[in-house]
């Protein structure tokens, strides 16, 4: 009776090397390595940091994608609600600066945050309470976002005050001690998501939705309240990554944040989140975001593949990351 | 072997040649043996019963000898040949095959091009969708099902979904047909079509084994009995030499003490739920009905009589209303399983896998998922005590854990219908509803959760059964409510509460029921 004895003294035993989830750090280590070795500026601190920099937009908003994808959902219109968020910032910003000076800068900040709330909140309650398939949803307001963009600059560009520049500039271009103030912010997005997904009941509920949806119901979890509330983070994620990205340029454009749901997405899913919910991993989709950044930047130092291919690599590499997922869990 | 082995060559009168033969069959996964030293013997024309517990080898046995696992000791022989099937192809072209206990069909496929899933019929390029109807109608009325080839499987019960799957299985011929818990989603009448059908195919010079947790019907039905425990073979009988009791105490080793608590007083002291008019899905299921303190009051009722879409709309999980609700005094005005779980009252699902556990997640979350705000009060998870309820659970309701870490999914039937049991105990509820307390699990582990039931309700709390199974309808309830056509037709209590009773108010229909006696 062998069952018998082991139930006797069950103890909560350490884990043994959760190599799957290790997976894309490793991943990040090795393209570094080979990075270095291809380029000798690639390890440049300066080189370093611009790409972390680069990549902090796609990390943040694939943290708050990271929320969706582990509740049972999917978000395809981040980029696109990214270049309208932008697009209504720079917009309240220019409108401010006769009354507020600089702090117009705040100003179109906080409406940032509020906009991409609401747009996910928008997201969050026609799949939540009109009960439509997310990929609908959001392939319907990718294109209302986009369309919003092109209309609001005229098919070209919608520059942000030139009072405004020198003031805002730093955002994206400056740091504090060393570290970029988009790396900064990016950090604060992670461990605060971590925290959320982690260690709140919030997060337990986000995770328990995602896994089986039925057993969340039956177990008294507001499903749509949860889900609603995902997609409301992501807006927000998203206004985030639109402060720190405007200054970069100065503009939103008609291609401001184009293609970016599916880096988002890859980001994602290479981290180790699982596409059909249920199991969610935040560092993981910040490792993915830096994978693909560091990516394109090797291919950009070194001679050995056309830059103009690194969508092809990076697209390469979802489907490698997914391999890999499937033969290390065959066992 | 072991030297309990008894003597069933000739003694049983079947003298037909061995379709299928198993010597010596072992599993080990590492270092954990799962079967060990297996060899039996599976005849044309009889029907073969292997039982045991849950985690006994049945289902290691069925995959080994219709090729879905390798065996690490012993071999097969079929028809006398020394034949190791490589995989599942291999074995059904040999002329094995299994039917699972699953359903593992296309739902939105029809009938008939589910049954030629993988080989379909071909004119050329073209499928013969004219021909493989035509077949499958045939196949169809073999098994006695009423279905049409070209339904949507879907639209059919899973009753009917089980035969489609006997039916695909019947398409070739076969030499040695297994079936692993055949009834396990049947209700009573369904099921005595089944074994007509089992019964048939025995009689075209079939091997059947057939695999069941149903006592009843394996001493209905099969010609030789073979019982495993803990992996082993305990031996083969003839069936006609063993009583369900016989069997019942070979699989579990031991005498069995009484499978049924003693039954309770019930105070005549006003309910403490009280259900009036509710109405759910639009008014296709209705009813009211009341539990008192240190009561169970069972429902009883054929699968589709609308039982759990009753209890589903009372916990709101389904669109309901009603005239009144009122738990522990008070008028509950919103259905919602978090607010009634508040107020008091839990339900457990029937679909342990579907609807109860979060089977990729380990046990602590599984056990607080309902309970999240009780255990942890603040906006923050606190593990420990998570981690400490779960301990207490495993000790309280004897869940059998290689692991504390481990998935929910891995547990046995048994284990997980305790981590259920105790999952929606933990805000500790006045008034539990259990939906098929016991389906699907073994004999030992059924009479654990009775004796659960039993000291809860004698702790003062109010228990609602629902129960396909007859015996534990009659063996728990202190008061029987029927169901039939969404509506209930039938109260019992005291001595009314016998198995005919039950059947008779579940199947009848008023006349017709007396007529049909009379003709």
């Amino acid at each position: 009776m062998s069952t018998a004895n082991i139930t006797e003294a069950p103890e909560i035993r350490t884990r043994r090397i959760p190599w799957s989830e290790m997976a894309p750090f490793i991943a990040l280590a090795i393209i570094l390595v080979l990075g270095a070795t291809l380029n000798s500026n690639f390890l440049s601190s300066n080189n370093l940091l611009n790409v972390i920099t680069r990549s902090s937009f796609i990390a943040i908003i694939a943290v708050g994608a990271t929320f969706i994808i582990a509740s049972g959902g999917l978000d395809l219109s981040v980029g696109s609600m990214m270049a309208f968020v932008t697009g209504i910032m720079i917009l309240s910003m220019n409108a401010l600066v006769p009354v507020l000076g600089n702090w117009a800068i705040l100003g179109g900040a906080g409406v940032a945050l509020v906009v991409g709330a609401l747009c996910g909140l928008f997201n969050g309650l026609i799949i939540t309470v009109g009960r439509i398939e997310p990929f609908i949803v959001t392939l319907g307001t990718m294109g209302i976002f986009r369309a919003f963009i092109i209309f609001l600059s005229d098919g070209g560009s919608l520059p942000i005050d030139r009072s405004l520049r020198a003031a805002y500039r730093p955002v994206y271009f400056g740091d504090f001690m060393g570290v970029p103030y988009p790396v900064l912010m990016t950090l604060v997005v992670i461990v605060f998501g971590a925290f959320l997904l982690y260690r709140t009941k919030f997060g337990r509920r986000v995770t328990a939705s995602g896994s089986n949806e039925d057993v969340a119901r039956f177990s008294g979890v507001h499903v749509g309240r949860i889900r609603t509330t995902t997609y409301v983070i992501q807006g927000v994620c998203v206004g985030i990554a639109a402060i720190c990205y405007v200054p970069r340029l100065g503009a939103a454009t008609p291609t401001t944040g184009q293609l970016w749901e599916l880096q988002v997405i890859t980001a994602v899913v290479i981290g180790g989140t699982l596409l059909r919910g249920g199991k969610a991993r935040i560092w993981g989709s910040v490792a993915g975001a830096l994978i693909l950044e560091v990516i394109a930047n090797v291919m950009v130092l070194s001679d050995l593949v056309s830059e103009y291919l690194v969508a092809a690599v990076q697209g390469a590499i979802i489907i490698i990351a997914m391999l890999a997922h499937r033969f290390t869990n065959a066992r | 072997m072991t030297e309990l082995t008894s003597k069933s060559d000739s003694s049983d009168g079947i003298d037909t040649p061995t379709a299928l033969r198993a010597e010596g069959l072992a599993k080990a996964y590492g270092s954990i043996t799962v079967l060990s030293d297996v060899t039996l013997d599976i005849r044309a024309g009889e029907v073969h019963a292997v039982i045991g517990e849950n985690g006994a080898g049945k289902s290691t046995l069925m995959k080994i000898l219709s090729g879905h696992t390798a065996p690490t000791g012993g071999h097969l022989l079929m028809e006398g040949r020394r034949s190791d099937f490589a995989d599942a192809i291999q074995a059904e072209a040999a002329g094995v095959v299994l039917v699972h206990q699953e359903i593992l069909l296309a739902s939105d496929l029809t009938v008939a091009q589910n049954l030629f899933l993988g080989r379909e019929l071909t004119r050329g390029l073209m499928v013969d969708d004219r021909a493989m109807n035509r077949r499958t109608a045939e196949v169809l009325t073999s098994v006695g099902s009423i279905a049409h080839p070209t339904d949507r499987v879907g639209d059919h019960s899973l009753a009917q979904q089980q035969l489609f799957q006997i039916a695909r299985a019947l398409l070739d011929d076969r030499k040695v047909v297994i079936l692993d818990e055949p009834t396990a989603m049947l209700a009573n009448d369904e099921v005595a079509a089944l074994i007509d059908i089992v019964r048939k195919l025995r009689d075209r010079g079939v091997a059947v084994l057939y695999i069941s947790h149903r006592l009843e019907e394996v001493e209905a039905l099969a010609d030789r009995v073979t019982v495993l425990r803990d992996g082993k073979m305990i031996g083969t009988w003839p069936a006609a030499n063993l009583d369900q009791r016989q069997m019942a105490e070979l699989m579990v080793g031991r005498e069995l003490s009484m499978l049924y608590p003693a039954k309770r007083e019930v105070a005549s002291e006003p309910p403490i739920l009280e259900v009036t008019n509710l109405s759910v899905d639009q008014g296709k299921v209705e009813g009211s009905f009341a539990v008192r303190r240190g009561e169970i009051l069972g429902i009883g009722g054929m699968i589709g009589a609308g039982r759990t879409e009753l209890m589903e709309g009372l916990m709101g999980l389904r669109p309901s209303h009603a005239k009144s609700v009122i738990l522990n005094g008070k008028q509950i005005t919103l259905f919602h399983v978090d607010k009634l779980m508040q107020a008091g009252l839990v339900y457990l699902t029937e679909d342990r896998k579907g609807k109860g556990l979060l089977l990729n997640e380990p046990l602590a979350p599984n056990l607080t998922l309902q309970a999240l705000d009780t255990v942890s009060p603040g906006m923050t998870l606190n593990r420990d005590k998570e981690n400490e309820a779960l301990k207490q659970a495993v000790q309280d309701y004897d869940i059998r854990v290689p692991s504390l870490t481990m998935a929910a999914g891995k547990l046995s039937g048994g284990n997980q219908q305790k981590l259920l049991l105790a999952k929606i105990m933990l805000d500790d509820p006045s008034v539990i509803i259990i939906d098929e307390p016991t389906r699907g699990i073994d004999i030992g582990n059924k009479s654990q959760i009775y004796k659960f039931i039993d000291t809860l309700v004698r702790a003062g709390k109010a228990c609602v059964v629902i129960s396909s199974e007859l015996p534990e309808l009659v063996g728990l309830s202190d008061r029987v409510l029927v169901m039939r056509g969404g509506r209930f037709v039938a109260e019992l209590s005291g001595a009314q509460i016998t198995e005919q009773n039950i059947v008779y108010a579940a199947a009848s229909n008023g006349q017709d029921i007396e007529e049909k006696k009379t003709a």
